[in-house]
């Protein structure tokens, strides 16, 4: 257990330090949900399964939902349509 | 009419003044305290020319970075600054963890009575099995008032930051919006057929347990609000319409938030030691038990889901 505990820590570091220097906000986005949720595991093995629940809903689920369309809103993320796909491509997909 | 003075002499008192206003014929602020229609902005020609030349001028001097000592100092500079203080702040910190007692030693100062007595007398006292929820709901019940609340006022200011009251607009809106969605996407809507009745099921039973298991009102929420915006995003808003609009979310938030001021109220006089409450504590483990943890459970839940779902929906077309 103490392994396992240990590889989620760095996973931990390892995402936390990762978001930051992503250049993609959709990866990072993606990235910090990841965090979320190994941090809900991480609140299981201290033992405050009131907090893991919590995490994971908020954490990993409506707040990473909230930044997909607030993303969307200031037009971060382009929507890939099947008919305009070569003018999707001269804009470089989804940055 | 007998008045004393003749009609022409009352017209100009201020009596007859108010009097007009207050009839409403006349608002005597319109059109001297608005602002008046301004003409819109014409440049001169030379002035223009002018203009671009400095503008040409002030940034080729800012941009012209390779011959500009200065900027390149300043650059250096604050490259190893940020550096610096960086590494101190991080040196500063490490250096006062490791003055923090360990985890878990009994001499540690958060290892006290107050601890203590909620884990020795909550059973007791609340009738709750699950500690943290009796903690939550009833020794610290008004802090959980005071969230409901935060939630409640962090929609209202998200109603007025993102709200789009123009029809027209909305529909442009709407449109704009629909671009990014897949267009009835078969694999969501049969999965989100499968999954979002078992989210709102596991959400609720979140909730009753709340006194119970782990869990309570603001996770159970939470995970209501998820199962209704999977369900927006599958089938879109027209549906959820039908049973979830603005005016049932300000009925729900308003009579939740009443319910619990009046509930904790009524317990801030008669909830005290030595007082009869008359709310039965029921027997530990029971699903109706705990007194008013429940109901509050139960009320702060509905709050939760009804605001994430409020946020998304505001985020997504600035509107229920």
């Amino acid at each position: 257990m103490q392994v396992f505990q240990m590889v989620l820590f760095l996973f931990l570091i390892v995402c936390a330090i990762s978001v930051s220097f992503s250049k993609n906000l959709l990866n990072s986005i993606i990235i910090f949900m990841s965090y979320s949720l190994i941090m809900s595991i991480i609140w299981i093995l201290l033992e405050s399964p009131d907090l893991a629940i919590t995490e994971a809903a908020v954490g990993a689920g409506i707040t990473s939902i909230l930044f997909f369309v607030t993303l969307k809103k200031i037009h971060a993320i382009v929507a890939i349509d099947e008919d305009k796909e070569d003018v999707m491509e001269k804009k470089g997909g989804t940055k | 009419m007998s008045r004393l003075l003749s009609e022409e002499e009352y017209r100009k008192t201020k009596a007859f003044q108010i009097r007009r206003w207050y009839r409403g014929e006349k608002d005597p602020y319109l059109g001297t305290v608005e602002l008046k229609p301004q003409k819109p902005f014409a440049e001169d020609i030379n002035t223009m020319k002018q203009r671009i030349h400095d503008e040409a001028i002030l940034k080729r001097k800012i941009y012209d970075i390779e011959h500009n000592r200065k900027i390149q100092i300043f650059l250096k500079f604050y490259k190893f600054i940020s550096i610096l203080f960086v590494f101190t702040l991080i040196g500063i910190l490490l250096y006062m963890v490791s003055y923090l007692p360990p985890v878990g030693n009994a001499a540690n100062p958060d290892n006290n009575e107050v601890a203590t007595k909620y884990i020795e007398d909550a059973m007791k006292d609340t009738g709750a099995v699950n500690i943290v929820t009796g903690m939550i709901l009833d020794y610290r019940a008004f802090d959980t008032l005071g969230e409901s609340n935060v939630l409640f006022i962090a929609t209202c200011t998200v109603l007025i930051l993102l709200r789009v009251d123009n029809n027209s607009k909305k529909e442009k809106e709407e449109a704009n919006d629909r671009l990014y969605e897949p267009k009835n996407d078969i694999i969501l809507q049969k999965v989100a057929f499968f999954l979002v009745p078992m989210i709102i099921i596991f959400g609720i039973y979140v909730i009753l347990n709340g006194h119970l298991s782990p869990g309570g009102g603001f996770s159970g929420g939470a995970i209501i609000g998820s199962g209704l915006i999977l369900y927006v995003n599958a089938f879109g808003f027209r549906k959820i319409e039908r049973f979830f609009t603005q005016k049932t979310y300000k009925w729900i938030c308003f009579v939740a938030l009443l319910f619990y001021c009046l509930a904790k109220t009524y317990s801030f006089y008669c909830g005290a030691h030595h007082l009869e409450t008359g709310i039965p504590l029921g027997t530990p483990g029971a699903i109706l038990s705990s007194g008013l943890i429940l109901p509050l459970n139960i009320c702060v839940g509905m709050v939760v889901a009804c605001t994430m779902y409020a946020f998304y929906a505001m985020f997504r077309k600035g509107g229920f």
